[in-house]
This record gives C-alpha cells, sequence and structure tokens, in this order.
C-alpha cells in the first residue's frame, strides 16, 4: 500500500517545480532579501545587468533569514545578505558568517555606516522623528528632545509602535545613552501617560493624522511616502526632527554583507558596489524616502530635510534587543 | 516513515538544546517568565478548546438534529470559517477595533477560527449515530436537554475530543493572531527570541517545552477516548432522526447560528471587501496573481497528498490496535503540529541542507514541512472513519481468505473513505493558509498566495494586499465546501440513500 503511493509522490514531485530554482547556484548569485520586495525588488532587478550574472533573489523577515543563514552555516547557497535592520547584519558577522569587504567598496560611505571590521555596509539610513497634530500640539514644531514628549498635556495622546522593531531599536538607544534605570524611567513615564499602543508605524500615523493622538513616534519615511501618495494639503499631521544627539533621532540603516565562503565572491562584491552607485541611491531616495549613504545624492521626489552628524549612537551596538526585550516586558510595552 | 518524519523537528531541537549546555538551558527554563508563559499558553488554549466546543457541538446539534430553518445551508456555512487565514481575521478585528488586542481578542478570532475542527467531527458522528437510542430515552420521559446530555454528548464525545485536540494544538502553534493581538504566549515569544539575539537556544528550549505540553494534551486525550469508542452490538443503522422541534427557540437558535456566522465570516468579509475597494485604483496584478494562485494550488495539492499517504497507515493503526508502540507512533506525529512553523522550518533547514541538499529548497522538502505540519489532521480524520466503520466486516473478509492487505484495500479504505477525503482537504486548506515554514523553504522565485499577502501587508499596503487575500479565502472555500459535502456523502451513503 505504502510503496506505490510513495513512488508515485516522487515521481511527481520530480516532475514539479523542479524547474524553478538552481541546484547549487553554478553561474547564479543568489541574494536574500529581508527587505520587501515592494520595497526593492525594481532595483534589485537592475542587479543583473549590472553584475553580469544570473540573479535569484528570495525575500523573508530580516531576522528569519538570518536564523535560516545561521542554520545552513557554511553550505549555503546565498551569497549576498541585504537586511532591513544593522541588527541582523550584526549577528552574521560576530557568527562569522559575513566576509570581510575591500576597502575601496568602504570608503564609498563615511565611517559611520559601516561595520568597524568592514563586513557589512550600510546603503540606506532612516531616522526616528515625532510625527505630531498641530491642531492639537502645534508647539511640537519646537521640539528639540525626545524627553519634551512626556508632558502632562499628552496624557492619552501619545501613540507607538512597541512590538515594531523600529521602535524597539530606539529603546535600545535610549538604554545606551542613559542607561537601564534611565531608560526604565523614560518608559514608566511613558506607560503612566496612558500611551496608546499600535501595530506599526504606519498605523501611528494614521492615528496622528487622524487626531486620534497628537503625538507618534515613527520613521521618517512614512510620512514622505504618505505625503507623495496624497499630497501635502492632503495630509494634516506634520514631522519634527529632533536635534541629532538624542536617543529619539536615532538613525537607523538596512545594508548589506557579503556570506563568508561564498563561491560568487566577485560578483557579490560587484552587487555591493552596484546598491552604493549613484543609480541605486537615487532609487532609495526617490523610492523609498530613506537617506542616502553616499554624499552628493539629493532626492528629487521628497523634500528631505537633510541629517545632522547622525546620532551618537554607534549601530553596532544596538544587538543588545534582548535586554531591550526584557526592559519592554517590565514596563508592561509588549 | 511517518514517525520519523514526525520526529525531525524535536531531534532538532534536542541537538540545538544538547549543543547549548545545560546552563544554558536551565537559565531559560528557570525564568519566572518561562513560568508565565506556560500558563498563559495554556489559560489560552483551554479558554479557545472550550468555546470552540460548545459552539462547534451546538451547531453540529442545530444543523443535523432540529428543525433550525435553512439548516442545510447553515451546515455548509458553519464549516466555512476555516476557509479565513486567522492572520486575516486578527487583522481585521484589531485594525477596526484597537481595543480587542490582548487576551480577549485572541480568544476571539482563535475560537472563530477554530471550532470547525470541532464542528465537521462532530456533525459527521451526530448523523451517522444511529438516533435509536436518543429515541428510546426520550420515550422514557427524559427530557430533550436530558437525553442530550446523557445519551447524544456521549455518542459524539471522540469526535469532539479528537477536535478539541486539533484546536488546542493549532492555539498553541498560532503565530500570526497572538502577534497581530499583542498577547505574549510561547509562540510570539519563541520568535521573538529569534529576532531578539539570534539566539536559537532560548527557542528551541520553549519549543521543547512546548512538545511536553503537547504530549501530554495528546496522551489526555487518547484517555478520554478510551477503549469505548463504539461500544455496541452492531453498527446500528444510521437513518434521519426524527427533528426535534425548537418551537419558540427557533428565533433564538437561528439568532445563535447567524451570530457566528457574522462574526466568523461576514466581518472579515466586509473588511476584505473594504480593502478590495480601496484598492481598486490600484488594480489587480494578474501577472503577479495568478502564478500565486496555481503554486498555492499546486503545493497544497501535493502537500495534502504526502500528509494522507503518511496518515492513512497510522491512522488505520491507530483505530485498530492499540497498542503501547501505536499510540506512541500517534502522539509522536502531533509533535510537529503544535510547534511553531519557523521551528520545524529551521528543522528542516538544518536537515534538508546536511542530508538532502539536492531537494533543498525545492518543492519536495517543502511538500515534507507540510506534512510533518499538518499530518494529525489527517490523522484524526483517518483514524475517525475507519473507527466507525464496523470490524465485523472486515473479520468477514478475513474469513473468506483475504490477505490483510486485502482487506485493507477492498473493505477498510472504501469504507473509510470520504473520512480521508475530508482530511485531505483539512490538510489541502491548512497549506494554503501556511506562512513561515513556505517563507523559507520555498524554491526561491516562487510565491504562493499567502507570501503574496506578507509582502504586502508587511510595508502595510493592505489595498493591493486585498486581491490576495479574497483569492486566498475563495481557494480555501472550495476544500471546506468539499469537506462539508464528503461528511454528507458518507451520512447518506450509510443510510443506503433512503431519502
Amino acid at each position: 500500500m505504502r510503496a506505490p503511493v510513495a513512488a508515485a509522490l516522487t515521481v511527481v514531485l520530480a516532475g514539479g517545480l523542479s524547474g524553478c530554482g538552481a541546484f547549487g547556484g553554478e553561474d547564479v548569485l543568489t541574494v536574500y532579501s529581508g527587505r520587501n520586495e515592494n520595497l526593492v525588488g525594481p532595483i534589485l532587478e537592475q542587479l543583473e545587468d549590472a553584475v553580469g550574472t544570473e540573479v535569484e533573489v528570495r525575500y523573508a523577515g530580516s531576522s528569519d533569514l538570518a536564523a535560516q543563514l545561521l542554520e545552513e552555516g557554511e553550505s549555503t547557497d546565498a551569497d549576498l545578505f541585504f537586511s532591513q535592520d544593522a541588527g541582523a547584519l550584526g549577528a552574521l558577522a560576530k557568527a562569522g558568517r559575513l566576509a570581510e569587504l575591500p576597502q575601496d567598496v568602504l570608503s564609498l560611505v563615511p565611517e559611520q555606516y559601516a561595520d568597524d571590521e568592514g563586513r557589512w555596509v550600510a546603503t540606506s539610513a532612516r531616522a526616528r522623528v515625532v510625527a505630531y497634530d498641530p491642531r492639537q500640539a502645534p508647539e511640537a514644531a519646537e521640539m528639540t528632545s525626545v524627553d519634551e514628549v512626556l508632558d502632562e498635556r499628552y496624557r492619552g495622546l501619545i501613540g507607538v509602535a512597541p512590538t515594531n522593531a523600529s521602535f524597539q531599536s530606539f529603546v535600545t538607544a535610549l538604554r545606551l545613552d542613559r542607561g537601564e534605570d534611565g531608560a526604565r524611567e523614560w518608559l514608566e513615564r511613558l506607560v503612566d501617560l496612558d500611551v496608546q499602543k499600535y501595530d506599526n508605524n504606519i498605523a501611528v500615523l494614521d492615528a496622528v493624522d487622524s487626531g486620534e493622538v497628537a503625538l507618534g513616534l515613527i520613521n521618517h519615511y512614512y510620512w514622505y511616502e504618505r505625503v507623495a501618495e496624497q499630497g501635502e494639503d492632503n495630509v494634516n499631521a506634520e514631522i519634527r526632527f529632533l536635534d541629532s544627539d538624542d536617543p529619539g533621532a536615532l538613525i537607523n540603516v538596512a545594508g548589506v554583507g557579503v556570506i563568508a565562503g561564498s563561491e560568487q565572491e566577485d560578483a557579490a562584491q560587484r552587487a555591493v558596489e552596484f546598491l552604493l552607485s549613484e543609480e541605486a541611491q537615487q532609487y532609495f531616495a526617490d523610492s523609498t524616502a530613506e537617506y542616502p549613504v553616499v554624499e552628493g545624492i539629493t532626492s528629487t521626489e521628497h523634500d528631505l530635510e537633510p541629517l545632522g552628524q547622525g546620532s551618537s549612537v554607534d549601530l553596532n551596538d544596538l544587538d543588545s534587543l534582548e535586554e531591550t526585550l526584557d526592559l519592554l516586558d517590565e514596563v508592561g510595552l509588549t | 516513515m511517518a514517525a520519523a518524519l514526525a520526529l525531525l523537528p524535536i531531534g532538532y531541537l534536542l541537538v540545538r538544546a544538547v549543543e547549548a549546555g545545560p546552563a544554558a538551558v536551565l537559565d531559560t527554563l528557570w525564568r519566572d517568565r518561562t513560568f508565565w508563559l506556560v500558563v498563559r499558553s495554556l489559560g489560552l488554549a483551554a479558554a479557545v478548546t472550550a468555546a470552540a466546543v460548545v459552539i462547534g457541538v451546538v451547531l453540529a446539534w442545530l444543523t443535523t438534529r432540529t428543525d433550525l430553518p435553512g439548516r442545510r445551508a447553515w451546515s455548509v456555512v458553519a464549516a466555512l470559517p476555516l476557509a479565513v487565514p486567522s492572520y486575516v481575521a486578527a487583522y481585521a478585528w484589531v485594525s477596526v477595533v484597537p481595543s480587542s488586542a490582548g487576551f480577549g481578542g485572541t480568544w476571539l478570532v482563535l475560537t472563530l477560527s477554530t471550532y470547525p475542527y470541532v464542528y465537521l467531527p462532530v456533525a459527521a458522528a451526530l448523523s451517522r449515530t444511529d438516533p435509536a437510542l436518543e429515541e428510546v430515552s426520550r420515550s422514557l420521559g427524559r427530557s430533550a436537554l436530558a437525553t442530550f446530555v446523557s445519551v447524544t454528548a456521549r455518542q459524539v464525545r471522540p469526535a469532539a475530543a479528537a477536535g478539541a485536540l486539533l484546536v488546542a494544538l493549532y492555539t498553541l502553534s498560532d503565530f500570526g493572531t497572538p502577534s497581530l493581538m499583542r498577547y505574549d504566549v510561547f509562540t510570539r515569544v519563541i520568535y521573538s527570541s529569534y529576532q531578539a539575539s539570534f539566539d536559537r537556544t532560548p527557542a528551541a528550549v520553549l519549543s521543547i517545552v512546548l512538545v511536553v505540553i503537547t504530549i501530554g494534551i495528546t496522551v489526555a486525550e487518547a484517555r478520554s477516548r478510551g477503549r469505548a469508542e463504539h461500544a455496541r452490538v452492531g453498527a446500528g443503522a444510521s437513518r434521519t432522526p426524527q427533528l426535534l422541534r425548537l418551537g419558540r427557540g427557533r428565533p433564538l437558535a437561528l439568532a445563535a447560528t447567524g451570530g457566528v456566522a457574522a462574526l466568523a465570516l461576514g466581518y472579515p468579509a466586509v473588511v476584505l471587501a473594504y480593502w478590495v475597494v480601496r484598492g481598486q485604483s490600484a488594480g489587480v496584478d494578474w501577472g503577479r496573481l495568478v502564478p500565486a494562485g496555481a503554486s498555492t494550488l499546486w503545493v497544497s495539492l501535493l502537500g495534502a497528498l504526502a500528509a494522507t499517504a503518511l496518515a492513512v497507515p497510522v491512522g488505520v493503526l491507530a483505530a485498530r490496535y492499540t497498542g503501547r508502540g501505536v499510540r506512541m507512533l500517534e502522539h509522536a506525529t502531533y509533535a510537529g503540529h503544535a510547534l511553531p512553523g519557523i521551528v520545524v522550518a529551521l528543522a528542516l533547514v538544518f536537515f534538508g541542507i546536511r542530508y538532502a541538499e539536492p531537494i533543498y529548497q525545492q518543492t519536495p522538502l517543502l511538500v515534507l514541512a507540510y506534512a510533518v505540519l499538518f499530518m494529525p489532521a489527517a490523522i484524526g480524520s483517518v483514524r475517525a472513519a475507519v473507527s466507525q466503520s464496523p470490524p465485523r466486516l472486515e473479520e468477514v473478509a478475513r474469513s473468506l481468505g483475504r490477505t490483510p492487505a486485502g482487506v485493507l484495500r477492498d473493505v477498510t479504505l472504501p469504507l473509510a473513505g470520504p473520512g480521508i477525503a475530508a482530511g485531505f482537504a483539512l490538510v489541502m486548506l491548512t497549506t494554503m493558509k501556511e506562512l513561515p515554514a513556505t517563507l523559507l523553504l520555498r524554491p526561491t522565485g516562487v510565491d504562493t498566495l499567502a507570501t503574496e499577502l506578507w509582502t504586502q501587508t508587511e510595508v502595510g499596503a493592505y489595498a493591493a494586499a486585498a486581491p490576495y487575500a479574497v483569492a486566498l479565502v475563495l481557494l480555501a472555500a472550495v476544500p471546506t465546501f468539499l469537506m462539508s459535502r464528503a461528511q454528507e456523502t458518507l451520512v447518506s451513503d450509510a443510510r443506503g440513500g433512503e431519502r
């Protein structure tokens, strides 16, 4: 009974989708992308021409892919890891799964946008900002520090996305800036002010825009995308960039690393160079409203405020997420 | 073979835990937080299971035993919430009613999306059992309620327990709903520990705790099933029972049935419709939707085939033999079902890349993952169907000189056919909705409706996500519909087509 079924299954499976996907990737550059296909699909499609080999992209969550890469170890087919945040790259670098990039690639970006040991490099940057409803909180236009958010007048009117990686990075920056106790105090005050919790940055921006809350902590590009989509006049919410040395103005990055032991190391390095090329940097500035990491590129689509010197937080220190999650648990912000 | 597959994830978890050493394992285990997670997960599973059993049994009874207006239509509608992925339902609630986040919302969504696991087998059992017992009870002067409790409930207990087990395991393993509803349970913490530290040890340890809990639950279910699955002389005759007149209770019964349908189906449908309307300007990207739909159909068909092929021997054994070895085998297969998809996926990554490199990130390995994840659903259906068909027939066939294999082929499987088909449909539909394992194990460049839906919703493109969500629900509705039909066939066959 079982043997014929198994045999039939094998036949069916072998004749199935095996046409897709390459075995072992002879001359194929395999990219694991933790960045969403909607955001980076168009630019990755141009990779093939730029690098000169066939390119295959697998999309999934950045942390899922990091876990998968660690599990695959040296047998992996992946040549390049394109991550949504620095944390996943840092974890792979620490496990020795990323190859060192050549100096001429690293020198394309300012030093705060690359790993100290040159194992990964940022491809675009984003800043944390305060989104505000000018009808309820016109004074937010002058804010300089995230501490000003903790004002009694905003009781029940502050929106955050505590389960979102971007908010968690901010809390990590807060811990690095003020120590565990300082960060705990700040978060307890936030909870005490009856902070409103949302699922993601978009939901927070929606709430600010509709006046459901007066202030929201988000990444800058959500607002720019909203303005590009609906027109400045139809977006009620405004954003405020805080002082660049404030944890509330944290600058985080998306980036790439070449997988250690990749058979396509040259092609993978060319892919990194392409992502730092003028064309790709312009794409990030225009399509995703992120900050380019290469000097001299300005967005033609979005009126991006130039970034200051970037926050004082070293991105490599943003991998202490475990403690951040424990702290968020402790204050009841999960 | 089935057991070996089912034990893959457990083997992987042990490798990971042993590698970390006892200190790290104990460190994870002795945290206050681990204790509270156990309590919260079990509490949620208990609350969801209890509510799902009540809804499932009541609906099954209303649609098979009473003169509920339009009961044939309701009997199909009652099964349809299975076609709505629980993460879609969760999003529909939490996006419109933010205050639904937390325990309440998680409980509501999971109850509404899992009660069909109880409803389907109980409805089938009710239509197959001989109503004579109930009639005797009524004629002896017992009230309808007392009869239900003392006679009917006993007859459907094995079916209800099997369904309850699936509900409990689904609740323990689900990640999408608690995550959207922000309620901390095992799976959510397992996921976030991957995200937080990329350290696979705590996740592995917590998963082992989850496996231990699962084994406890399956053993309890097997005990409650007992050996008295159908203690009677002869199979009795299943025929159309006399329908209970609800009388003044009809509007109430109708309101209850309609209310469940409105919450479980109507509400998500309205939210999806709103997305579609909002997304009209964007249009539908047929170039992506059609291939994704085709891939979904293809891999879920293969997944269902593989799971059913593996489940038939286990299910037949479980129904006919009650040796210790068989028990263990059956319990082992349930382990995969309670683990979060990401853990099963990483286990297959671990084994696939080392021992099955040629099929790594190819369709066969993805199909194996589905088999590991969803075999228990198929085993439950097969076991129930086989144990409902009288062993006398098999004994007669043996006495007439048939070989055991011949008996299986000519007697047991044909009799259990509709049940096996129902199990097949159930696996197919669960496979369609599966996300975490699909993301990590699919062939590079292949997208399913679930992965496309994830791609859109991850960046908040809900309007663009709508067509994929609608297609997924429609596609999943087909096996669901067939499943409720398979049960009907089963019933009318058993009645010798007396209608």
